[in-house]
C-alpha cells in the first residue's frame, strides 16, 4: 500500500491504480468516439464511407462536404446550405442571451437586495418556470405568436427564449447577490444613492464571474433549443432546426459527409465557448442545480 | 423592505416602487406565458378541440380517451424504461468516474473536459452522431466486420424491441459527465479528517465509501436525480433525431406523442392532456425539491 496522499486520504495499490487509469482512459475514448467520427467522415469522399471503416482516416482529404453543408446543400426544399440558417441562430441567440442576462440580474438585485413580502414565493414561482414541460405551453404560444404578429419570426423566437431563460438567470444572480453583503448597500443608502444607481456602482462591478456563466448558459441553451425553433420558426428556422431537416430529408442520395460538417457547423459555437470557458460551464450547470 | 435615511417624501415613495417596478415585467411575462399558459392548456385538455382550440367542456373524455390510447401506453412505458435506465446508468458512471478521478490522476485537467462536452453539444447533434454510429450498414456493425469479427451483430436502432436502448446510450452519453462533475463537487467538499480517522479504526478502501464517503453524498444524489428524471421527461429532440419515434412507433415517448397528436394529427384536446400528464410528473418531482431548497435559504 503507497502511503495515504494529501488530496484524499484513500490510498491504492500500483495495480489498483494501473486499472483505474485504464477505466479513466477507456471511458475517455467512449466519449470521444463518436464525435472522432464525425469529424474524420466529414472529411471524406462519400464512396470512402459507403464503401469503407468509419475508423479509418480519410485516403483523399477534402473539405468540399464541408462548403456544401455550408452553402449548397438541400434543406427542406431550398438549396441554401445551412448559412442562412447559421446567421438566423446568431440573429435569435445574441438579443435572447442580453435581454434574458439583463432581466436575470435586475430581478437577482431586487430579489436579495430590496426585498418585500411575498418575493420568495415570486422566486419559487419563477423557478419552477425553468423546469415545466414546454409542450404545455406550446399550443397557447402558438396561438399568441400568431395573434401579436410576431409567428415565424425571430423577434417571435427571442421573445420565448426571453421568456423560459429569465427564471434561470434570475436564480444565478440571487443566488450570486445572496452572498454580497448588505451593509455595503446599506452604506450606499444612507448616502443618497438610489436603486439604479447602487446597481450600477456596486452591484454590477462585482458581477463578472456571475454574468459569464449566466451568458454561456443562456448562448448554449437558445442555441441548442431545438422544440421552440420547430414549432415557432416558420421560415426562419434556427440551425438545429435545420441541420435536423438536412439529416432526415429523404430525398436523393443521403450524404452522410455532408451531414457530419452539417452536425459540426452546429455544434462549432457552443463547443468553441466551452473550450474557452469551460470552467464557467461547468459553473452554471452546477449553480443551476447544487446550491452554490 | 428597504430603509430610508431621508429624502423628500414623493421620492422616498417612488424609491419604494422602483425594486418593484423593475421585477414587474419578469413576473408578467412569467404570469402570462407559463402559469397563464399552463391553466389555458388545463382547460384546452377538457374542450373537444382537434385542429383549432374549442371552448366548450366536454369533462374528461381527452384523458379517458388518452389512457385507452395503445401509442399512448408505448409512450409512457418507454418513458418509463427510458428514464429508469438513464438515471440509474448515469448515476453509476457518474459516481464511478468521479471516485477514480478522485484519486489523485495525473491528467485530470485533460481527461475531465473530455468526459464533459457532450453536454456543450444540441440532443440534434447527438442524435445524428449516434444514429449513424449504431447504423448496421455504416457503423460499428460494418466497422467490425472489416475488422474480421464476422459474426459481430448491433441492429438495435433498427429493432423494435431495442431501439428504445439506442436512446438511453445516446443519452447516457451526452449527460454522464454532467453526473460525474456533480459527484466530484461533492467529493471534494467532504472534510478529509473524517476519512482518515476511519482509515486509523481500520476501514478498508470499500468500507471507506460505502460506509461514509458514499452516505456523504447525498445531496449529490438528490440534484442528479432531479436533474435527470426532469430531462428524462422532457426528451424530445434526441428522439427526433435519433429514430424519429421509430421503426414505427416503438421510441415514442410523452413528448413525442404531444407534439404529432396536437400538430399533425390535429387531436388538441388529447394532445392538451397528454402534456398536463407530463407537467404532472414534473411538478412531482419538483416540487418537493424546491420547497425544501427555498425553505433552507430564506
Amino acid at each position: 500500500m503507497a502511503a495515504a496522499t494529501q488530496d484524499t486520504a484513500v490510498s491504492s495499490g500500483k495495480i489498483t491504480r494501473v486499472f483505474i487509469y485504464l477505466v479513466l482512459l477507456l471511458s475517455a475514448l467512449f466519449y470521444l468516439l463518436p464525435f472522432f467520427v464525425m469529424v474524420v467522415n466529414s472529411l471524406k469522399p462519400l464512396d470512402e464511407i459507403t464503401g469503407g471503416n468509419m475508423m479509418a482516416l480519410p485516403q483523399t482529404w477534402t473539405i468540399e462536404p464541408w462548403l456544401k453543408a455550408w452553402s449548397t446543400a438541400q434543406i427542406g426544399v431550398e438549396a441554401t446550405g445551412l448559412k442562412p440558417y447559421f446567421l438566423n441562430s446568431i440573429l435569435m441567440v445574441v438579443p435572447a442571451v442580453v435581454i434574458s442576462t439583463g432581466l436575470g440580474a435586475l430581478n437577482g438585485y431586487v430579489l436579495t437586495k430590496w426585498r418585500f413580502r411575498g418575493d420568495t414565493i415570486l422566486f419559487g414561482l419563477l423557478l419552477f418556470s425553468c423546469f415545466i414541460p414546454f409542450q404545455i405551453v406550446l399550443i397557447p404560444m402558438a396561438t399568441i405568436l400568431g395573434k401579436i404578429g410576431l409567428a415565424g419570426s425571430i423577434p417571435g423566437l427571442v421573445l420565448v427564449h426571453v421568456v423560459y431563460g429569465v427564471g434561470f438567470t434570475t436564480l444565478y444572480y440571487r443566488n450570486y447577490y445572496a452572498s454580497f453583503p448588505n451593509e455595503l448597500v446599506r452604506a450606499a443608502m444612507i448616502d443618497g444613492a438610489g436603486f439604479f444607481r447602487i446597481f450600477w456602482r456596486i452591484m454590477l462591478p462585482v458581477s463578472g464571474p456571475i454574468t459569464v456563466v449566466s451568458v454561456i448558459w443562456q448562448f448554449t441553451n437558445v442555441w441548442n433549443d431545438f422544440l421552440f425553433g420547430a414549432s415557432f420558426g416558420g421560415q426562419t428556422q434556427p440551425m438545429t432546426v435545420a441541420l435536423n431537416n438536412l439529416v432526415q430529408s429523404s430525398t436523393g442520395v443521403k450524404e452522410y459527409n455532408v451531414h457530419f460538417a452539417g452536425a459540426i457547423l452546429a455544434a462549432l459555437p457552443t463547443l468553441l465557448v466551452y473550450i474557452v470557458a469551460g470552467r464557467y460551464f461547468v459553473r452554471g450547470l452546477m449553480a443551476g442545480s447544487v446550491k452554490g | 423592505m428597504a430603509n430610508y435615511a431621508s429624502g423628500a417624501d414623493f421620492r422616498t415613495k417612488l424609491q419604494g416602487w422602483i425594486p418593484k417596478l423593475v421585477l414587474s415585467p419578469s413576473i408578467a411575462m412569467m404570469l402570462v406565458f407559463v402559469y397563464g399558459f399552463i391553466i389555458y392548456t388545463v382547460y384546452l385538455s377538457f374542450t373537444n378541440s382537434k385542429m383549432l382550440p374549442k371552448y366548450d367542456l366536454i369533462g374528461i373524455d381527452n384523458y379517458v380517451r388518452l389512457w385507452g390510447l395503445s401509442t399512448w401506453w408505448t409512450a409512457v412505458t418507454n418513458l418509463a424504461i427510458f428514464a429508469s435506465l438513464y438515471i440509474i446508468i448515469c448515476t453509476v458512471i457518474g459516481l464511478t468516474l468521479a471516485i477514480l478521478l478522485d484519486q489523485k490522476i495525473r491528467g485530470e485537467g485533460m481527461l475531465r473536459p473530455i468526459y464533459l462536452y457532450p453536454m456543450a453539444l444540441s440532443f440534434i447533434v447527438t442524435g445524428t452522431a449516434w444514429k449513424w454510429f449504431l447504423d448496421p450498414g455504416i457503423g460499428l456493425e460494418n466497422t467490425m466486420h472489416l475488422w474480421g469479427w464476422e459474426s459481430f451483430e448491433f441492429n438495435w436502432i433498427k429493432d423494435r424491441n431495442m431501439a428504445i436502448y439506442t436512446i438511453v446510450i445516446a443519452a447516457v452519453w451526452q449527460t454522464s459527465g454532467f453526473v460525474m462533475a456533480m459527484f466530484l463537487a461533492g467529493l471534494r467538499g467532504i472534510d478529509n479528517e473524517i476519512l482518515k480517522a476511519a482509515q486509523i479504526d481500520g476501514a478498508s478502501n470499500w468500507q471507506l465509501y460505502r460506509r461514509i464517503v458514499i452516505p456523504m453524498l447525498r445531496p449529490a444524489f438528490l440534484s442528479a436525480f432531479v436533474i435527470l428524471a426532469h430531462l428524462a421527461v422532457k426528451s424530445y429532440d434526441l428522439v427526433i433525431a435519433l429514430t424519429g419515434g421509430g421503426p414505427g412507433r416503438a421510441t415514442e415517448l410523452p413528448a413525442t406523442f404531444m407534439y404529432s397528436y396536437t400538430f399533425t394529427r390535429n387531436q388538441m384536446g388529447t394532445g392538451a392532456a397528454s402534456a398536463v400528464i407530463m407537467l404532472m410528473t414534473i411538478a412531482a418531482i419538483m416540487m418537493p425539491y424546491l420547497y425544501a431548497e427555498l425553505k433552507e435559504k430564506p
